[in-house]
């Protein structure tokens, strides 16, 4: 057994929380960049696209992280796609990530009133131009705090990329805790580690939420 | 897990208990779940309370959940309009009575939807439960896994049942919303 003092074992923890961190951005930045591409789909005029990303939300949303990741990690290894942890992590949180967040801004999309895309079709707008000039500039006020509040849940959701041994917050938790016996403490730090991490998130979202509220009732 | 759900809800309305619960809240959805069940599981043993993996499995998703849901109903029970409130002051009924027949049935109904998404959820979560070896689906998979190394074909299977489940849990959790909720409104 090591001795470790309550330092080392925030310190430790804290320098595993980088990965934590930079797996989070990772996930959000591409989820969001595979997700403006599902979005597009989703609400575009082509039937067989907006099935398709329907069915890949449904698919994603309606089986556990956990399992996406195992497919990925070990059943991917099994045809051909031999993935470190690192990479599997980020390719199953991004795909986490799209669906769920096409879905919120499908929503914010579907929320902008229907006289809008009525109009600027009558401006004889094409589809990416009614988009870009039209309606993202509106969904985007509605979508921006939902967003925000998303990006807690993928922060959580990174804890579970420590099962396949990728050596973040979580896991370097559970290998100090191994070594000092002390689970009470050691998880406890964690605990208030991911707390820090998310709950100024939580406020952001609710304020802006509050703000966006504000804004349009005036 | 109902009764906890009912008991935390209510607790939004007493002033006494109402900063516990907002820290209680604030700090289970701020963290992942997967250190909460480590946290129930492997930490709360040092406190001298041991639980078995069922217990601490259970224990950590109706705190979870509790957490979730008592953000959700409260946000139903705010939405009951104010006057639904004093019509039922003014037909002299006791604060039981009105949070029971008047608030609680209207603020399930409006909040239906949400609570049996998060329902689903935290089934989806129940995989990480594997990890403290409560043989759940997720367990049962990796020890088919390590029998067989066919990774590919069971962690699919696993994948598909999940799937299959979350489709099942919605279909009923809104059939019984239908039924339940608005036969008793009626």
């Amino acid at each position: 057994m090591n001795h470790f003092t309550i330092w080392d074992m925030v310190r430790n923890l804290l320098l595993a929380a980088r990965w934590t961190v930079l797996l989070s951005l990772i996930a959000f930045g591409c989820g969001g960049v595979v997700g403006v591409g599902l979005l597009l789909m989703r609400t575009s005029k082509s039937r067989v696209l907006r099935n398709f990303t329907k069915a890949y939300i449904e698919v994603f949303q309606g089986t556990p992280l956990l399992m996406q990741l195992f497919l990925l990690f070990f059943g991917g290894a099994l045809i051909g796609f031999d993935l470190s942890p690192w990479g599997a992590a980020a390719v199953a949180l991004t795909l986490f990530t799209s669906a769920y967040i096409t879905e919120i801004w499908r929503g914010s999309v579907e929320a902008v009133s229907r006289g809008q895309w009525e109009a600027s079709s009558s401006l004889a707008m094409s589809y990416f131009q009614q988009m870009r000039y039209v309606i993202l500039p509106q969904a985007w006020r509605i979508a921006i705090a939902p967003t925000v509040g998303f990006s807690v849940q993928v922060v959580k959701a990174t804890a579970v990329t420590s099962i396949i041994g990728f050596v973040e917050l979580t896991k370097a938790g559970s290998i100090i805790s191994n070594a000092t016996f002390s689970p009470f403490t050691v998880y406890g730090f964690v605990a208030v580690i991911y707390f820090c991490l998310c709950f100024p998130l939580s406020l952001a979202a609710r304020k802006l939420e509050r703000r966006m509220n504000a804004a349009r009732t005036n | 897990m109902w009764s906890v759900l009912g008991a935390v809800s209510r607790a939004w309305k007493l002033p006494g208990l109402r900063q516990f619960y907002t820290g209680y809240v604030e700090l289970i959805r701020n963290t992942p779940f997967i250190v909460q069940l480590f946290f129930v599981f492997f930490g709360l043993p040092s406190l001298g309370i041991k639980l078995n993996e069922w217990q601490a499995a259970t224990l950590a998703m109706v705190i979870n959940l509790g957490a979730y849901s008592t953000e959700i109903i409260r946000s139903g029970i705010e939405a009951v309009p104010k006057g639904q409130i004093e019509a039922a002051l003014a037909l002299a009924m006791s604060r039981s009575q009105i949070f029971f027949h008047v608030v609680l049935r209207q603020a399930l109904m409006k909040v239906w939807p949400a609570l049996s998404s998060q329902i689903v959820i935290v089934m989806l979560g129940s995989s990480v439960c594997s990890q403290i070896s409560a043989e759940e689906l997720t367990f049962g998979a990796n020890f088919i896994q390590s029998r067989t190394f066919r990774a590919l074909e069971v962690y699919l299977l696993a994948a598909l049942i999940y799937f299959l489940l979350a489709l099942v849990l919605r279909q009923v959790l809104s059939a019984f919303g239908r039924f339940v909720l608005q036969r008793r409104s009626a």
